[in-house]
């Protein structure tokens, strides 16, 4: 292996590491501060331990999403620093906006809700909470808009004599169509999966541990059930908005996406197929008439272009060369995708019905704990990987190929070096963070009597001991 | 005033931010089992930056987020060419970072000890190589006409690059002995004082000593100023800690830093990456600029949202103005 394709595998694990953290934290920070404004509302009991108890899981989720992001914003240079000379004029302003409008917010505000229970006025402490959403929200928007202007670069010109992209209307950056539809994809797709943790962690806790805290529980489930329905229809409503958008400005990742070599009218979806998917017949396939056309297009009888034709075009464009993503990938991470994230929702539309007017969950049930939250992750990723890999080979769609943003003068030795590094790293992680999860999920619901004080604002407390935390 | 020096001096202030801020945190970090004896003592040293210390951290991340977009060149010098350190630097966060949060969250002695050692590494360990990071930006790297970094790691690691290391985490050791001073009561507080009046006088000896070699590699009238000042102020600093005005203190420390931090950007100025093999191999702040426009959009983000982060990130420090206590708490 080369240094690009070292770097390539770094880049990738350490993104899509990054990515576990992520969605758990946009979601599970909104469902927090709903619960917290729950108990502001209603005084119950409940709502004040539910905080507290998915407050803490949110709490060992962020920290992991925070260390592991701090790689991300380093590697562009350390890996990729052609990448960062060609793009850095028009994508350098959105990352810088996203620091300082978003993890100032939400580092800041988090400090202060984690150790302000005791000490700041309730209404203040509860905004503190929003405060982080309002910060992971701005973080998701900016960051998704630099990505996509890498899938589709608008309001810039490119300087020949520098050899780079350059701004020139930052705001078709920040409205780029391709963002406005990923945003709403990923917020998404972030509910599917905190919704499905906590209706997981709650199942759990109504099976294994009956009898206790019930009521809460069973609230946690139910709202964690709902959360995942109604996401999951926002995630195929806003996901074949995004088909559209895409067929638009990457034709190929959409032909990829359905392995359709020759140009299609009307174009099926496959279900599946057993083959190779190299562009030879296949052995057996599922195919749904019409679809791929109205996911491309809107309309059930248009033409949808094929990989071969596509090739063709941008030959005579772009100059010899294969301008074919991993067609198999693409396949498969686009199908998986849509599978499993949507098998999420049905499960928890079936946990709903299961449990309705005061039913609890059978014994068996919690063969779902695990599945339930884990199959909305794995889509997060699988669409992560089709939406990179479908763009190759290409860094910076139709402008910088991959292998012209590599690091000319880092060495394999170095880059291995990281690799290796991080990998070992970040697995190690992963399994403190488990455990830390597991432990403090079988811990339960904290005792109802810890309900904090609320000062005034005149005496701040003293040093009292901080609440829940350090 | 040209954009490309505003964004020079923003990107020198966010480092100065970062250094002021994280370097008491880096300081109290490394001190946790020297200053802290027992499980209760040791909760309440990591209680004075719990609330702070990812804030802090934030300045990095937009230091290096505004690098990037004001200066893409330099951005893409700098991270490729110091690879293994900035490697190494970003281990020691991520470990840090985890060992602070997790700490708390088993009632385990083990476990609690396991950690303090990971916040002890991950505290030492980015100070000093920042110091190796910064004494190099300043002494200047083998760059070739493309800005490309071709030495070795070898090349990082001059006596004059370890004096940097050495006298970065010092620094930061002192300033964060008087920060723990500042914000402990009872025995805890004596000892950091005590503590930061002996070691005091080593780290300032290596400041001074880093900075009259930084200023002769190159210096020029205003930086000699800027780094006199910055050491003055670390020695009243010092003296104020003898006399327990331990608010003075930290205000010596923290000047101390930030103008040393600015001396060093004004010794490098206008280059920002100075190449040791072809004077005009140099990066300067024109060479690695973003383009007028660009600068533009980022002067006016960052004229209305860094007084902002300011006004609450201060707030943040007025919340938990009052000093910690040692509390005895019930951990097996
Ligand atoms: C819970 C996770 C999940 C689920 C159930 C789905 N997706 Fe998705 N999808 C993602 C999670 C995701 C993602 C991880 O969030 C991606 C990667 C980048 C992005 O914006 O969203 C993505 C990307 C992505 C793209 C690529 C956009 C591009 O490359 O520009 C398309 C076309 C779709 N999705 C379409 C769909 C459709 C039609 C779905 C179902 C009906 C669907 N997705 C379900
Ligand atoms: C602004 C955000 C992002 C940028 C700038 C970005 C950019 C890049 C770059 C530079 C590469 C390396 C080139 C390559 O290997 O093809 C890459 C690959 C990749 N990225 Fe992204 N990415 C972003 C977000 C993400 C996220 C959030 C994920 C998902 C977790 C992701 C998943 C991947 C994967 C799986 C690859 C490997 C593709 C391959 O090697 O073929 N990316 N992306
Ligand atoms: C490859 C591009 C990415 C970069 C450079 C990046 C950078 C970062 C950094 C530096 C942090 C830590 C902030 C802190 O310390 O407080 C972070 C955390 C986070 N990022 Fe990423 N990120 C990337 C991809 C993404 C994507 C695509 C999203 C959302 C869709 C996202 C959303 C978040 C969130 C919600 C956090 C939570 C932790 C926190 O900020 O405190 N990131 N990211």
């Amino acid at each position: 292996m080369d240094t690009l394709d070292l770097a390539r595998w770094q880049f990738a694990i350490t993104t899509v590491y990054h990515f576990f953290f992520v969605p758990v934290t946009i979601s599970l920070v909104a469902i927090t501060a709903g619960l917290q404004t729950a108990w502001y509302r209603t005084g119950k009991d409940k709502y004040l331990r539910l905080t507290k108890f998915y407050g803490k899981l949110f709490l060992i989720n962020i920290a992991m999403g925070v260390v592991t992001g701090l790689v991300q914003e380093f590697q562009f240079g350390m890996n990729w620093s052609d990448y960062s000379r060609f793009v850095g004029d028009v994508f350098g302003a959105p990352l810088a906006l996203e620091g300082l409008l978003a993890f100032f917010l939400e580092s800041t505000f988090i400090g202060l809700w984690i150790f302000g229970w005791d000490r700041l006025p309730r209404r203040v402490h509860l905004a503190c909470i929003w405060m982080v959403v309002l910060g992971t929200q701005l973080s998701a928007y900016f960051i998704l808009a630099a990505n996509s202007w890498m899938q589709n670069p608008v309001g810039f010109r490119y300087n020949a004599d520098r050899g780079r992209a350059e701004l020139t209307d930052i705001w078709a950056v920040l409205t780029n169509k391709v963002v406005l539809v990923t945003y709403p994809h990923t917020i998404f797709a972030a509910f599917m999966v905190g919704g499905a943790f906590v209706a997981a962690v709650a199942l759990w806790h109504l099976i294994r541990r009956a009898g206790t805290d019930t009521e809460a529980f069973r609230t946690a489930l139910r709202m964690g059930a709902v959360i995942v329905i109604v996401a999951g229809a926002g995630v195929a409503l806003s996901g074949d908005q995004q088909g559209k958008v895409m067929t638009e400005v990457q034709p190929m990742k959409m032909a990829a996406a359905e392995a359709l070599y020759e140009s299609e009218k009307p174009a099926s979806f496959s279900v599946f197929t057993i083959g190779t998917l190299d562009g030879s017949k296949e052995i057996f396939s599922v195919k749904v008439p019409y679809l791929l056309s109205f996911l491309a297009t809107g309309h059930f009888d248009a033409e949808v272009q094929g990989i071969n034709s596509l090739q063709q075009a941008y030959e005579e464009l772009y100059g010899p060369g294969s301008y074919k993503p991993n067609i198999p990938l693409t396949y498969w991470t686009f199908r998986l995708m849509i599978g499993v994230g949507m098998s999420a929702a049905a499960v928890a539309a079936w946990l709903l019905w299961a449990t309705r007017r005061g039913r609890s969950p059978s014994r068996w049930m919690v063969w779902l704990v695990a599945p339930l939250p884990l199959l909305p992750l794995a889509a997060n990723t699988f669409g992560w990987i089709f939406t990179e890999t479908g763009r190759q080979p290409w860094l910076v769609f139709g402008l910088l190929p991959t292998s012209a943003g590599v690091s000319p003068g880092t060495t394999t030795a170095e880059v291995l070096t990281s690799l290796i590094g991080f990998t070992v790293l970040y697995g190690a992680l992963a399994v403190v963070e488990v455990k830390l999860m597991t432990k403090s999920i079988r811990a339960g619901l904290p005792p109802a009597d810890v309900v904090p004080a609320d000062p005034d604002g005149s005496d701040d407390g003293s040093g009292k001991p901080l609440s829940f935390a350090y | 005033m040209e954009l490309t020096t505003v964004w020079f001096i923003i990107i020198a202030g966010l480092w100065v931010g970062y250094f002021v801020l994280e370097g008491f945190d880096f300081g109290v970090g490394t001190l946790l089992r020297v200053i802290g004896r027992d499980e209760p003592e040791r909760r309440a040293v990591i209680t004075t930056i719990g609330p702070v210390w990812d804030g802090n951290e934030v300045w990095l991340i937009v230091a290096g987020g505004a690098t990037f977009a004001a200066f893409p060149e330099w951005y893409a010098t700098l991270f490729s060419g110091f690879y293994l350190p900035l490697f190494a630097i970003l281990v020691a966060l991520i470990l840090r970072g985890v060992a602070l949060e997790y700490r708390g969250k088993r009632d385990d002695l083990l476990w609690r000890g396991r950690m303090d050692t990971v916040i002890t590494i991950g505290s030492v360990a980015p100070a000093f190589l920042w110091g190796i990071t910064f004494a190099n930006l300043v002494r200047g790297v083998p760059l070739d006409s493309s800005y490309e970094y071709v030495g070795s790691l070898g090349d990082l690691l001059s006596p004059f690059a370890l004096l940097g290391g050495v006298a970065f985490t010092a620094v930061f050791v002192a300033h964060g002995a008087i920060f723990l001073a500042l914000r402990t009561t009872g025995e805890l507080r004596e000892r950091a004082n005590r503590f930061a009046a002996r070691f005091g006088v080593v780290a300032a000896v290596l400041t001074v000593g880093f900075l009259l070699w930084a200023l002769e590699l190159r210096g020029d009238v205003a930086s000699s100023v800027l780094a006199g000042v910055a050491a003055c102020a670390l020695v009243a600093g010092l003296v104020a800690n003898r006399f327990r005005r331990e608010g003075w203190a930290f205000a010596g420390t923290a000047l101390a830093i930030g103008l040393a931090v600015t001396a060093l950007f004004v010794a490098m100025f206008p280059a920002v990456m100075p190449s040791t093999l072809d004077p005009s191999s140099t990066l300067t702040t024109v060479d690695a600029a973003s383009t007028p426009y660009t600068l533009k959009i980022l002067t006016i983000i960052a004229a209305i949202f860094t007084p902002l982060v300011m006004l609450y990130q201060g707030w943040t420090y007025w919340v938990f103005r009052k000093r910690v206590t040692v509390e005895p708490v019930a951990v097996s």
